[in-house]
């Protein structure tokens, strides 16, 4: 199935889940902030939040220089 | 959060007739030195300026009305806007590739008073990104660096020097009577203590960071809007740095930037803006700013989530 990620489109399986997609891209759930159609996603719910075809993402990634 | 001592503007107004400048107590005061014949011809009593936007500007001296024209003329800024920029003490903590960029950009907009935090010398590879730094600078305290770059681009401005790193330990103090700090250290830990500092005391907070061609930043009013840890609960480790990964200066240019325009909108009242909350980040392989909204978080220690 097709989301978005960032503006840009990608593939993903059927079942994937929102922390399957952080594994997939090398990001770390402890550094990101997720915005999952125009609503900002707790982070509990990274595990048990499946993707569905159509879904636009916006990944925050927090980062430490300065 | 106050904004210094009572109304700065109208409790000094009253003084003997010389030129203008800025007191330690954050009134607009009439000071010995400065152009005071051009003042004088131009602006007799101070309340009748040849510089007019449309509003008598009793609260500015007529250099001021010049100076910071294009300011005034912005849409809710005006006069008032400026004389509250003026009486207004921001502290930038880190004096690198976001702090430099806004520190300048507050001094040249008017503020008051800008503390400068930073406990590193000037290096040679910071030069690349780090632009209050000369290469004659080389050495130098970053702080005593930065406070001349912008005393050459202000004399009006008042600077206090914190050549030291803020800790658990001193950041109270430090921090005490500002009406805003800009975070911009280069470590996840330094960043956490300041947004806990900010939230313990009350004072907003822009928060950044960077790293190759990306970066985040973010504006924080506690009580109100999301802090950092609502947005990632704990610090984070483990993530590369800029002494890793590189950054190009252009990025913490664009990041430093908006962390002085959500203070300057926050202290002038201009919005949406400065009202915080919002969480910017830039991906500059793409050349993609995004803007999300964070709410507070049930349970972040900040109390800003209505629970």
């Amino acid at each position: 199935m097709r989301i978005l990620v960032n503006g840009d489109g990608r593939e993903c399986d059927p079942g994937t889940t929102v922390a399957d997609l952080l594994d997939a891209l090398g990001l770390r759930s402890g550094a990101v902030v997720i915005e999952r159609n125009g609503t900002i996603l707790a982070r509990e719910a990274f595990a048990v939040t499946p993707l569905a075809e159509g879904d636009a993402l916006e990944i925050v990634r927090l980062v430490g220089g300065g | 959060m106050g904004r210094g001592p009572g109304n700065p503007v109208s409790a000094c107004a009253e003084g003997p007739p010389r030129a203008w400048g800025f007191t330690p107590t954050g009134c607009w005061r009439r000071r010995a030195a400065g152009p005071e014949k051009s003042l004088r011809a131009t602006s007799p009593g101070n309340r009748v300026s040849r510089y007019s936007h449309g509003v008598d500007s009793p609260r500015l001296p007529d250099e001021d009305l010049r100076r910071y024209d294009r300011n005034i003329r912005i849409a809710g800024f005006g006069a008032e806007g400026q004389a509250r920029l003026r009486a207004s003490r921001v502290l930038v903590v880190g004096l690198g590739g976001l702090g430099c960029p806004a520190a300048l950009y507050l001094a040249a907009a008017g503020v008051g008073t800008l503390g400068l935090a930073d406990p590193d010398r000037v290096e040679l590879s910071n030069l690349q990104r780090q632009v209050l730094h000369r290469e004659a600078s080389l050495g130098l305290p970053k702080t005593r660096s930065a406070a001349e770059a912008l005393r050459a681009l202000c004399s009006a401005l008042r600077i206090e020097e914190h050549p030291i790193e803020v800790t658990a330990a001193n950041a109270a103090a430090i921090l005490s009577g500002y009406d805003a700090v800009v975070e911009a250290t280069d470590r996840f830990e330094a960043k956490f203590l300041l947004n806990d500092a900010c939230v313990a005391l009350g004072t907003p907070l822009a928060t950044a960071g960077i790293l190759a061609l990306s970066g985040h930043a973010l504006f924080v009013v506690p009580g109100r809007t999301a802090c950092l840890r609502c947005a990632v609960p704990e610090v984070v480790r483990g993530e590369p740095t800029t002494a890793q990964r590189g950054v190009l200066g252009a990025v913490p240019g664009i990041l430093g930037s908006l962390l002085a325009l959500e203070v300057l909108c926050h202290l002038v009242g201009l919005g949406p803006a400065g009202a915080g909350g919002r969480l910017h980040s830039l991906d500059g392989e793409r050349l993609r700013l995004t803007t999300t909204k964070i709410a507070p978080r049930r349970g972040c220690p900040c109390g800003a989530a209505k629970e």
